[in-house]
């Protein structure tokens, strides 16, 4: 019985080939649209998360100023050397502290000149931010403590002033002093806030503060946390630090901020989180206008099909049999619409996210949900009118118009 | 002529309480095998609602009916359905063929509910598209025949299960009369040279006149048996 359905199945979908067009093409737009939706939506999530991932996770970086309340008065105090040698020897579960003393300046090399920014710090700043040397090294504590003219460059500099010389070993000029190149950063690419890491000049901070700014102030500083401690606590206790040393009393608020990389990343990822979640309603939505489109299409064509099975049970058919072909025959469509939709969905994830350079990921689950769930509207409404019609009197069935 | 087909005291009410009609009024109506028997009346006679119940697609509300001597009033839907498969071949007035079908297809379509194998199928349909002299047709499609052709291929697709009984309800009524006359001399062709059993529906005395027994029907009763001695 099974093969005489499937036969006539088929025999049905090869003769109806527009209805059958039509009924398989609710089924791809309802696949397609939410396998498109979900898979972009899990690409930009795990795409934020790569570049939130880049920040460093379990960094803080601490400034001066009012937090996001509109600021009178005078503007707050910068850091000075102490505050970053007592966060050192006062917090614990800390890995790297590092003062940044900033201030912009033209690098020039023999004919060629940038306008850059000058980081002064130590060598803990690199470990800090983690960042990587493509040539040459780091600062050596002689080098920080003497407040030598070394400087490492960022991969921007390199480009724009060397070009394809080696640039260890070269002097660069900043305002009257002359550097020595000692080391090379690694392209690090814009982490999405801040300024460009690749964009920058870094010496000891002592050379900055003597030969650049000359002043002592830090503007911010930086704090790598060990991983296995709570940067929530460890932002506590700097605070509770650094009120002290700046004499805020109890009511006073923070003249300062601290901003936590893994905060940031943990928002951004609830963020790109809920934007999965829109865009799976939306292909929900999607999911249900393709169903509706499927109905139709089978309810429409019931008129003709119900004169179909009177002839067939006329012509010595059992209800049974009937159904079961017209069960095979929605089956078949629905899985041929669903696999189709499929494929379709996914060369458009892979072309779209090469376009706009986005991680490829498929989504089985929902994927699977999507073609069931398809699947089973086009049955659902494949079979329970051929059910209705196959329990009339053959009469009626043919009489129907 | 053996009995095949007995009915004795068959009613039939369509609807309930006031609204009711009695449609048959208590048949008795004998079949025999290898008759050619035309059943008249006027419309609202009867003799559209005994074809139904004679064919097994309908139940009589009372009486029994009798099929190669086995009562089959009482046989559930699926009975009735395998019945029809075995040993009933229908013709209708509007051909009801299937949509999109060529004639070989639909000539199959019996047999492939009966289980034959493809080959059997295309032998047998192919066997009974030449007997209606539509062989050449074979691979045309239902749209592509004219009314006197479909009707042809709807009685190739009646005998080739070899059926006991050819039930015919109004076969020539979509037709004009030349194609009628056609028909109507394929049926008694088969009727005389095959032996098949042929029970037709009319309301048109030239058709009728084909038959050997024509059985009158007048308000849910039949009206009268003739042998008719002059059969065209």
């Amino acid at each position: 019985m099974w093969m005489t359905s499937l036969i006539l199945a088929l025999k049905e979908i090869r003769r109806h080939k527009m209805r059958a067009f039509l009924t398989t093409l609710g089924i791809i737009i309802g696949v397609a649209s939410v396998v498109i939706m979900v898979s972009l939506g899990a690409a930009t999530t795990q795409s934020v998360q790569a570049s939130v991932s880049k920040l460093g996770t379990n960094m803080l970086t601490i400034r001066t100023g009012f937090g996001f309340k509109a600021g009178g008065g005078a503007p707050p105090p910068n850091f000075e050397l102490d505050d970053v040698e007592a966060i050192q020897k006062q917090v614990g579960g800390i890995r790297a502290v590092a003062p940044q003393a900033s201030t912009s300046a033209t690098a020039i090399f023999e004919a060629k000149n940038w306008s850059t920014t000058i980081t002064g710090t130590t060598d803990d700043y690199f470990a800090a931010s983690q960042m990587e040397f493509s040539n040459g090294r780091s600062f050596t504590d002689a080098e920080v403590a003497g407040g030598k003219s070394v400087c490492v460059i960022g991969d921007t500099i390199r480009e724009n002033l060397f070009d394809k010389q080696d640039p260890v070993g070269r002097n660069l000029r900043l305002k009257d002093i002359s550097c020595e190149v000692i080391g090379v950063l690694t392209k690090r690419g814009q982490s999405g806030f801040g300024p460009n890491p690749d964009d920058q000049v870094v010496l000891p901070i002592k050379t900055v503060m003597r030969r650049l700014t000359g002043n002592q102030q830090v503007q911010a500083i930086q704090v790598a946390v060990d991983e296995r401690y709570d940067s929530k606590a460890i932002s506590g206790s700097i605070s509770q630090l650094l009120r002290e040393h700046r004499h805020l009393g109890p009511n006073v608020e923070d003249n300062f901020m601290i901003f936590d990389s893994k905060q940031l990343s943990d928002t951004l990822a609830s963020t790109t989180r809920m934007l999965t979640g829109l865009l799976a309603a939306v292909a929900a939505v999607s999911l249900i206008v393709g169903g509706i489109g499927i109905m139709n299409i089978m309810l429409v064509s019931v008129t003709e099909r119900t004169r179909e099975i009177g002839i067939r049970l006329a012509i010595g058919a059992v209800a049974r049999e009937v159904l079961m072909q017209f069960l095979v025959e929605a089956i078949t469509l629905s899985c041929i619409g669903g696999i189709i939709g499929l494929i379709f969905a996914l060369s458009v994830v892979a072309l779209l996210s090469m376009a706009l350079d986005l991680p490829f990921v498929f989504d089985y689950q929902i994927s699977l949900l999507a073609f069931f769930f398809s699947a089973l509207i086009g049955v659902v409404f494949g079979y329970f009118p051929a059910k209705r019609a196959a329990s009339l009197n053959p009469i009626e069935a043919l009489r129907h118009e | 002529m053996s009995g095949l087909i007995e009915l004795r005291g068959i009613t039939k009410i369509f609807g309930r309480g006031e609204n009711a009609f009695h449609a048959l009024k208590g048949v008795d109506m004998d079949v025999a095998r290898g008759d050619f028997l035309a059943v008249m009346g006027s419309s609202g006679s009867g003799k559209s609602t005994t074809m139904n119940i004679l064919g097994c697609l309908d139940t009589p509300s009372a009486g029994s009916y009798h099929f190669l001597g086995q009562r089959v009033d009482q046989f559930t839907a699926d009975q009735r359905a395998l019945l029809r498969r075995r040993y009933i071949g229908f013709v209708f007035q509007g051909f009801n063929l299937l949509a999109r079908t060529s004639a070989l297809e639909n000539v199959e379509l019996p047999l492939v509910y009966r289980g034959e194998n493809a080959a059997a199928r295309r032998k047998a349909a192919m066997a009974a598209l030449d007997r209606v002299g539509l062989g050449p047709w074979a691979h045309h499609t239902q749209a592509k025949l004219s009314g006197g052709q479909q009707q042809r291929v709807a009685i190739a697709r009646a005998i080739v299960t070899q059926p006991e009984v050819l039930l015919a309800d109004e076969p020539t009524g979509n037709l004009d009369s030349e194609r009628s006359v056609e028909i109507m001399h394929l049926l008694q062709e088969l009727n005389r040279d095959d032996g098949v059993t042929i029970v037709m529906v009319t309301h048109e005395p030239d058709m009728a006149a084909f038959a050997h027994t024509i059985v009158r029907f007048k308000d849910g009763l039949v009206a009268g048996y003739e042998h008719n001695k002059e059969q065209v």
